[in-house]
């Protein structure tokens, strides 16, 4: 019979748009709570219907492999003694491996002695030439570049925001092994410690000279500094987050305009008592 | 024709390559010789003989089908021009090469259109980009720069205005990179270089006259007399490059006589980004993240075409390691993944073009959201994937698809990988196009919008090179899943879907089918990657190098994306031992070779199923102008 | 969206505390900026692969919409914002410009991804234009490759508290309440190579240079790589003592908040708002001295 395709058609529409407030209702208040597991069920598989997440009140957590823009790493300031230095040892490699070359390096040199010195001078990255493909961390050999979870970039004026330099790319170990646990974990298996390269090569040195004879000791153990994350605890931990839970803007706006608002009427209630004098 | 010496038994025993080209070396002796250089395969053909050699190609020994034609400029490598055509039979079968020769200075090639029809946008292209003339081509312009451009760009002497060096990486990012802005270096500040002999009087006529004379078009409105003997006027109506139905930055000229459509012209160019300019300056590696921007829907495929490429010329050389058996059924996945929302995305956006709008588009995007999530989970990107190596894979699939909390208010997910796919391909996937079909396929506007709309035979299918669904929607069967297998695709039990009507209903019902039998083969995928559990996915157990040598010699590596046939043509040269950066670079763009019959499909058909017509063919415009 | 009360009252005239839930103030400009950025309607303008995830923004997982972008608009002549959602090409540039100059003030454009900002990995290319900032003027520019919905999302955001941040009180906020008609940006012309009309007189003098047979700068040739370096060494000095000095401190983990556009349209916010009240203060104190006069 002409028409029962397009009934048919309509019947699935009104399904879709039925099971939209189905699924609302099988969450209940659930839904917009902070609860975790909760969202996963709303975006995953099981879910049913038109879903919306509601950016920016609740963001989709991007998963550990994904990729912005690069960051370097610093070592951790709490670290007994490698506190701030770089893992980047200017090799060059992600410089050659950039698909877009928008990675530019400039290599320490030792002013006394002329020779290179395993840092960089510099280290810029012009985020409106780069491709997000992440070849530069995936060929470090030093784990030293990684692809940063922070999508939030927007700015008005990319003259002055979209070159980041050294400063501005440098984020310390610790933010690496929250944002990816799995990953800083597979990385440290293949490296053998959670330290830098460097720095093991340095402590199994010293290790050596200072206890010569006694081979059984475990150099890791030695140098093990502060941040013992596992893939697990990390993971449990939430949010080590670039910006602290629950400070939206939108609620630093409210304090602002109560403060505001407080300080007008204070003023205001001078002006009261001067002119009541 | 065939020649009266040789007798048509010797035709039909001249079954594999060699004997076809031990065929046409004894009907041509003196025209055709082997390609003797180090890796290099095929015919050299005398460019005078040309099109003779390429009739009896195409009539004698069967080669129907001309999958790519595209020029390479040899300079400092014997100074030539060279035009490579890679023809197929649309029964099976691999590749007959065949190469014609020119001088650099003034090059001339005689054109292959009389002979194969597809060979007229590739044709234009190798004009505009090497400035190699065609005579006998019909309509020999420009087709992705403008009439009127200084020079021919993919010409190995031609400097473009941000030229750094001749190969990446480049000597000034390391270790002195002291960070500029190109634009900087730039007189205008504009990625602008003029030469000297501009002539600038003409600068300031903004009229759009100069372009529709290069259509072949009249701006003026001319008086025609219809078939009744009624005075009516042909118009040319100009949609795109900003029409909400082009998919993008495409422009179609037409004349229209009332609502009927009398001709049809692509124009393009409008996306037309230097992809093989920017891939022959940079090292092989560097070209993998960069084709995911080529058909930016299925990025998965394209990355599949450039390693199947560039492993063909590695192994050539010694130090070659075939990829994994879980390599391989990891790829195949992942691009019959990407092909279930090419299909999804195409379906959708079709549906849009006629009349439809969004409510299916907005379910298929809802299907597509998690297949990208399992990208971004696995690759780490949603749509630029840039997920294969050569020899293997950027890592294996994670165990699980979680993710952190990082910024404020994120929200995690932690799923099992297997069983995520799982549910997606027994449940979700099939769900959605049950739906997809219960929506569409018996629906009554549908039918009477699609079928018998914008029809093309299954002979101009093959003589316009067209490929993918649309090919298959017409009547013949050739996927090159089937036709030249690679990959684990042999072992795999999958139907290639085949339509007879030619028209918009059939490539849609081609779609339904290949999405069907995507979801059959994903099935299969699934035991053998449990099966693989814990084996490496690189043969040697550890990850290749950042800047592999491959050895000399040229390459075509295809395969069936969704959209189509899509081809990477490689060629190494220079250097010892191999070159770190491709000599030639190309891409064999199924978006863009199927345009090339739809001025024949659209015309005679109404101006209102242009875009739908346009829309069946499904173009992505990253690909048709690279 | 709803009439968010709070946020319009958020003004410097205090309500009294005997009256907060009664009354509304809010002052014109908020009530403006209110009803202009909770209804801003994209252009249906996809450009490259930016274009598809700006559609998976338009679509119910992410929905747009929500913010009062509403539904996209295929015409330039309903549209209030240009997405530059992707690559630009000279040839493309064009039509862009011209599109721009049909959209009905107040318009704005946002550049969606690396390409649209600064011409991205395709930045090289001899028909990519690096920038839509070089013809058109961006509000906001949202980097990635692409950006992923929720990075647009953001960028959108932005724009709406840039717009929060202007004056209708400020002529440099709100230009189309000038005299006369708005000037059309220039179109490109599409010559040898592009030619931005602006640059005409530059290109004449190389043309003048080139015909008395001196070396034309603007062709295929760069400057000295030794100039280069030289004029940014200075630079890059000037960033190793910044990381330096930073390095020295007792390095506590700062996140780059430069580019913030959250504190930035706060501090323009603040801005406009005194000097809003400083005209205010010059009028009144000119008044004063008027009636003075008399």
């Amino acid at each position: 019979m002409y028409g029962t395709g397009l009934a048919k058609g309509l019947m699935l529409t009104l399904r879709h748009f039925v099971d939209s407030f189905v699924d609302d209702l099988r969450y209940g208040l659930r839904k917009y709570s902070h609860a975790t597991d909760n969202f996963g069920l709303r975006q995953g598989t099981a879910a049913k219907g038109v879903i919306t997440v509601q950016y920016p009140d609740e963001k989709v957590a991007v998963p550990e492999r994904f990729r912005f823009v690069p960051f370097l790493i610093v070592e951790d300031e709490d670290h007994p003694t490698r506190s701030g230095k770089d893992w980047c040892t200017s090799c060059g490699i992600c410089a050659k491996v950039c698909p877009p070359q928008c990675i530019w390096i400039v290599r320490g040199n030792d002013p006394d002695t002329g020779r290179p010195v395993p840092e960089p001078e510099a280290f810029f990255i012009d985020i409106d030439i780069c491709m997000n493909c992440g070849y530069c961390a995936e060929y470090c050999p030093f784990d030293a570049i990684k692809m940063d979870h922070d999508y939030e970039l927007a700015s008005y004026d990319r003259t002055s925001h979209h070159i980041h330099d050294k400063e501005k790319l440098s984020k310390p170990a610790s933010y690496w092994r929250d944002i990816a646990p799995t990953r800083a974990y597979e990385e440290m298996l293949v490296r053998g410690t959670w330290e830098h390269k460097d720095a093991a090569k340095e402590a199994r040195r010293g290790a050596a000279s200072a206890r010569a004879g006694s081979r059984t000791q475990q150099p890791q153990a030695e140098v093990q500094p502060a941040p013992v994350v596992t893939a697990e605890t990390a993971a449990a931990a939430p949010a080590a987050s670039a910006t602290a839970e629950g400070a939206t803007p939108w609620s630093e706006d409210d304090a602002k305009r109560e403060e505001r608002r407080r300080k007008a009427l204070e003023r205001k209630a001078k002006r009261a008592a001067r002119s009541g004098g | 024709m065939v020649s009266p010496a040789i007798a048509p038994d010797d035709v039909v025993n001249a079954v594999s390559i060699e004997d076809s080209i031990a065929y046409l070396k004894s009907k041509h002796p003196d025209a055709v010789t082997d390609d003797e250089r180090e890796g290099y395969s095929g015919v050299v053909v005398q460019a005078s003989k040309l099109l003779e050699v390429a009739r009896a190609i195409r009539d004698d020994l069967g080669f129907d089908y001309l999958s790519s034609a595209t020029a390479v400029d040899y300079l400092g490598a014997g100074d030539h021009m060279e035009m490579v055509y890679h023809a197929y039979r649309t029964s099976g079968g691999g590749a007959l090469v065949f190469k014609a020769q020119t001088e650099r200075e003034n090059p001339e090639i005689p054109s292959l259109v009389p002979v194969w029809r597809g060979a007229d946008f590739q044709e234009r292209e190798a004009w505009d980009l090497y400035g190699i003339k065609f005579p006998g081509h019909p309509n020999l312009r420009r087709i992705l720069m403008w009439e009127g451009f200084h020079g021919h760009p993919m010409r190995k002497d031609w400097r473009e205005a941000y030229y750094e060096e001749e190969q990446k990486p480049f000597d000034n990012r390391w270790p002195g990179g002291h960070v500029h802005r190109s634009e900087e270096k730039n007189v205008f500040g504009k990625n602008v270089t003029y030469p000297s002999d501009i002539d600038l009087n003409r600068l300031m006529d903004t009229s759009e006259s100069e372009v529709y004379a290069s259509l072949g078009l009249g701006v003026d409105v001319e008086r025609i007399l219809d078939k009744d003997g009624f005075e009516t006027n042909e118009l040319v109506v100009n949609m795109g490059p900003h029409h909400p139905s082009t998919h993008g930055v495409f422009r179609m000229v037409l004349t229209v006589d009332g609502e009927t459509v009398t001709s049809l012209e692509p124009v393009m160019g409008y996306l037309h980004r230097n992809h093989e300019k920017i891939g022959e300056r940079n090292t092989y590696l560097h070209n993998i993240p960069f084709t995911d921007r080529l058909d930016y829907i299925s990025s998965m495929g394209n990355n599949h075409g450039y390693v199947l490429a560039v492993e063909q010329l590695m192994s050539l050389g010694r130090k070659y390691n075939p990829p994994t058996y879980r390599c391989e059924a990891i790829r195949v996945m992942m691009v019959e993944l990407s092909r279930i929302v090419n299909h999804l995305w195409a379906i959708g956006f079709w549906l849009n073009d006629i009349g439809a709008f969004f409510t299916p588009v907005l379910y298929f995007i809802q299907e597509r959201e998690r297949i990208l999530d399992f990208f971004e989970a696995v690759a780490g990107s949603r749509m630029m994937c840039n997920y294969m190596r050569f020899g293997g894979l950027f890592g294996d699939l994670p165990e699980r698809i979680k993710s952190v909390s990082n910024l404020t208010n994120d929200r995690i997910r932690d799923y099992n990988t297997m069983q995520f796919l799982t549910e997606m391909v027994n449940e979700r996937i099939p769900r959605t196009i049950d739906e997809l079909e219960q929506l569409l396929t018996q629906n009554e506007i549908l039918l009477e919008r699609s079928i018998g709309v914008g029809v093309l035979s299954a002979d101009d299918a093959i003589n316009y090179s067209a490929a993918g669904p649309l090919l298959r929607g017409s009547g013949v069967a050739y996927d090159v899943r089937r036709a030249d297998p690679y990959s684990i695709y042999p072992e795999l039990d999958f139907d290639i879907a085949v339509e007879q009507d030619g028209d918009m209903y059939a490539r849609y019902r081609v779609r339904v089918t290949e999405l069907r039998e995507s979801v059959r083969i994903l099935k299969q995928i699934l035991p053998r990657l449990e099966a693989t559990e814990g084996e490496s996915i690189w043969a040697d157990g550890k990850p290749g190098a950042y800047a592999p040598r491959v050895p000399f010699g040229e390459a075509y590596g295809r395969v069936e994306n969704g959209k189509g046939e899509l081809g990477y043509y490689v060629v190494s040269a220079g250097g010892r031992g191999g070159s770190s950066n491709p000599w030639r670079y190309h891409v064999r763009a199924p978006s863009f070779i199927n345009l090339t019959p739809m001025g024949l499909m659209s015309t005679g058909y109404k101006v209102a199923d242009i875009v739908g017509i346009l829309g069946s063919i499904d173009i992505v415009l990253g690909e048709t102008d690279r | 969206m709803d009439l968010n009360l709070q946020e319009l009252e958020r003004t410097e005239f205090p309500v009294p505390a005997e009256l907060e839930n009664n009354i509304a103030i809010t002052s014109l400009s908020q009530l403006y900026n209110w009803g202009r950025r909770n209804s801003m309607w994209p252009m249906l303008f996809g450009l490259a692969c930016c274009a598809i995830e700006m559609i998976a923004t338009a679509s119910s997982r992410f929905d747009f919409s929500r913010f009062g972008f509403e539904v996209m608009r295929a015409t330039p002549r309903q549209a209030d914002l240009m997405i530059v959602s992707g690559t630009v090409t000279k040839k493309m540039v064009v039509p862009i410009v011209r599109l721009y100059n049909q959209m009905p003030e107040p318009k704005y454009v946002l550049a969606m991804g690396a390409c649209a900002s600064g011409g991205g990995p395709f930045k090289e290319g001899y028909n990519v234009v690096s920038g839509i900032d070089k013809y058109l003027p961006v509000d906001v520019y949202v980097p990635g490759c692409p950006p992923t919905p929720q990075a647009l999302l953001f960028g959108m955001i932005a724009l709406q508290r840039k717009i929060d941040g202007q004056s209708i009180a400020n002529g440099d906020d709100v230009p189309w309440y000038g005299i006369g008609p708005a000037e059309p940006t220039p179109v490109p012309v599409l010559g040898p190579d592009i030619i931005d009309p602006r640059q005409m007189d530059m290109i004449r003098r190389q043309a003048e240079a080139a015909a008395e047979d001196m070396a034309m700068v603007g062709q295929r040739e760069l400057p000295s790589a030794t100039q280069l370096v030289a004029a940014k060494v200075v630079t890059a000095e000037a960033t190793s003592a910044a990381s330096a000095a930073i390095s020295d401190d007792a390095l506590s983990f700062v996140l780059p908040t430069g580019g913030n556009p959250w504190t930035e349209a706060e501090e323009i916010r603040e801005k406009r708002r005194l000097r809003a009240l400083a005209r205010k203060a010059v009028r009144a104190s000119r008044r004063a001295a008027e009636a003075e006069e008399e």
